[in-house]
């Protein structure tokens, strides 16, 4: 078994690393990596009143959506779309549960709606007009490898573009101490069934049961281990650097997704 | 187009009772399952839930004990029902323990062992207490982690979490994966449990109804709230298959792309899921013989989906909400909605609505309040949720 897609936009966020062209040369190894806490803006394709009600969580994934999308010069509405986080708005789940502890068990309406784990998902829609599916998943520290699994798996029996989004952010305590994610994340790809002239690389996946890549760099390699959506991050760097070669990602135990990546030469 | 994938076995757990025979002696009777919330520590909000009898008095086995939590429960209980348990070991004997991927819906997981717990944060330093296990409760994968764990199964598993869509999802994201040779058999379904934020969080909304809610009524006016544990093992078809076997001929998907809380006014995003299912089925409208309608009985839900069903199908296909008798099972919706289908195909007869007494006039499909004896050979059944998420499934029996 194996699925094949062309990776023709990527969308990243982190710390230290403010977008994909920002990050290609630090993945690629010809800047060094600096941590710094990641910064994002509120998603100006939404409407004002939904822009108010965003969280870090949804800013993130609307974020390198929107980049992935820009960079493959695409239609959102013309692309399916798989969401993955192991947690979705942390913030907003501490809230709830603090008030629902408390004497006053009122909470407000746009903290419940935004406590559904396809929160995300419904803001993209709304942001970019898209009508067509969005699935949205949970694997706990393997969200990346589900969701790049299912993106692909779209684009081999559907025949769909597919736009991949994951993303995480930290837990504020005490949820912290039991879960703790040090700083927020996203990357995104666009998967299309055809090659065209924006693709990056045609990428081949299929399970395996070898352990998971590191990366060189010790606070990249930190921040891959820690929070799970960093987990695509050997992905990335291989697109950076440019040459063909074989990365494993983690999936679940004890299988692994081996991702074949052959650059597509332009111009 | 889908291929068709076979629904070798199901069951389901939910207010109507454990497993097949009392869900279905309760559909035949048209009884609601619907009682008064007493539930946990809720007792300021006037309105009807669907509990599920029995799960506080079964705790997991010992060996499972991390995954200790309501929700994991009524797993564990769905999977005990109708010989579930035998028919998923004899298809990991048959494909593997890699070979049978696990992809279930959950809109809340194991929130209320975390709600719980933040009541018993250690009063100097907020911490919460130790016994709390985040991964294999709160944590939205924990009920896919725990069904993959109890079967000692290798291979692909994961949570669809799209609110009341997630269990009608699974049904199409299994299908692809099957079709691309990822695995060969999926246990699918949902599993969806009470707790404090479903509660609270529709009554901030203003939608849970004061009485057993009642689809497509005039005067409807919110809805109740279930819980429910729905599993089937979808594989392909054998080579011979009895005629009462039931086929999942169909799956579509859309987005609203309008607004988190509320339908899209006219059900244009319904409307796209219904005929995308009907588009991989190979299907016309008029080969449907009973929709099981999402039908939460909110104004606006049922005022949103009947537009769509009537633009799509007139008044010419029965149609029902079988919400009226389990409640809104919310993620575990759409798997235990397509089991209620499944015993339709397989029984003959359609489901008529509970608690629904006068049909909204102003929405002209075929509503049935009554059950009728009649042989369906494909139903639809709708599933949507927050967020502008659609998913519609058809299924037909083998002949």
């Amino acid at each position: 078994m194996k699925l094949t897609a062309y990776l023709d936009g990527i969308g990243l966020i982190g710390p230290g690393l403010d977008n994909w062209l920002a990050a290609r040369p630090i993945l690629a190894g010809t800047v060094p990596y600096k941590s710094r806490p990641l910064t994002v803006a509120a998603p100006q394709s939404l409407p004002p009143a939904e822009r108010r009600r965003t969280g870090l969580a949804i800013k993130v994934a609307l974020a390198v959506a929107q980049e992935a999308v820009a960079a493959g010069q695409l239609d959102a509405r013309q692309l399916a779309a798989v969401f993955a986080s192991s947690g979705a708005d942390n913030d907003n789940c501490d809230a709830l549960c603090k008030t629902l502890a408390s004497e006053d068990r009122s909470i407000s309406p746009t903290r419940f709606h935004n406590s559904v784990h396809n929160a995300p998902a419904g803001y993209w829609g709304i942001a970019s007009g898209a009508m067509t599916p969005a699935t949205v998943l949970c694997a706990h520290d393997g969200s990346f490898g589900a969701g790049l699994l299912e993106a692909m798996t779209q684009v081999a029996v559907e025949g769909w573009g597919t736009l991949l989004v994951t993303y995480d952010m930290p837990y504020p305590e005490p949820l912290h101490a039991k879960r703790p994610l040090p700083s927020a994340f996203g990357i995104a790809l666009a998967l299309m069934p055809e090659r065209s002239a924006q693709s990056l690389a045609r990428i081949e996946l299929s399970l395996v049961d070898a352990p998971p890549d590191a990366l060189a760099e010790p606070e990249l390699e930190a921040l891959r281990h820690a929070i799970p959506c960093a987990r695509g991050l050997p992905l990335l760097q291989a697109v950076a650097r440019g040459h063909a070669s074989t990365v494993v990602l983690d999936y679940l135990a004890p299988l692994s997704l081996a991702i074949t990546i052959e650059p597509e030469h332009r111009g | 187009m889908l291929n068709s994938l076979w629904l070798s076995h199901f069951t389901a757990a939910s207010c109507l009772g454990h497993g097949l025979t009392p869900t279905l002696a309760a559909l035949r009777a048209q009884k609601s399952g619907l009682a008064p919330c007493a539930f946990e520590t809720v007792t300021d909000l006037a309105t009807y839930i669907g509990e599920v009898a029995g799960i506080d008095e079964a705790p997991l086995p010992a060996s499972l004990g991390e995954y200790e939590c309501r929700n994991n429960r009524l797993a564990y209980l769905g999977l005990q029902q109708d010989g579930f348990n035998a028919a998923v070991e004899s298809a990991i004997a048959r494909h593997g323990r890699r070979r049978v991927g696990v992809l279930l819906g959950t809109s809340t997981s194991g929130i209320l062992q975390t709600e719980q717990a933040y009541r018993r944060r250690d009063p100097a330093t907020g911490a919460l207490p130790d016994d709390f296990h985040y991964r294999t409760t709160h944590n939205t994968y924990s009920v896919a982690d725990f069904v993959r764990t109890v079967f000692n199964l290798e291979g692909p598993a994961v949570v669809v979490s799209t609110a009341c869509s997630s269990s009608a999802k699974v049904f199409a994201s299994a299908a692809r994966m099957i079709a691309a040779g990822v695995i060969d058999a999926a246990i699918v379904g949902g599993v969806d449990s009470l707790c404090l934020t479903t509660l609270y969080g529709f009554n901030s909304l203003e939608l849970l109804s004061s009485e057993p809610c009642r689809p497509y009524d005039t005067d409807r006016n919110g809805l109740s709230i279930g819980e429910a544990a729905a599993f089937i093992l979808l594989q392909r078809p054998a080579a011979s298959l009895d005629a009462d076997a039931v086929l999942l001929l169909g799956a579509g998907e859309s987005s609203d792309a309008h607004h988190m809380s509320s339908p899209h006014p006219e059900g244009l995003g319904a409307r796209m899921a219904m005929e995308a299912a009907l588009r991989t089925a190979g299907l016309q409208p008029a080969d449907i013989d009973y929709i099981n309608l999402h039908g939460t009985a909110t104004p606006s839900n049922d005022a949103a989906e009947g537009r769509a069903v009537a633009a799509l199908f007139g008044d010419t296909v029965p149609c029902s909400s079988t919400k009226g008798a389990t409640g809104h099972t919310l993620g575990a919706a759409g798997g235990l909605e397509a089991i209620i289908g499944a015993l339709a195909l397989q029984r003959g007869f359609l489901p008529g609505g509970a608690n629904t007494r006068c049909v909204d006039p102003d929405i002209p499909i075929q509503y049935l309040t009554a059950n009728q004896q009649r042989a369906p050979r494909r139903v639809l059944s709708n599933s949507f949720g927050f967020g502008g998420t659609n998913c519609s499934l058809i299924l037909g029996r083998a002949q």
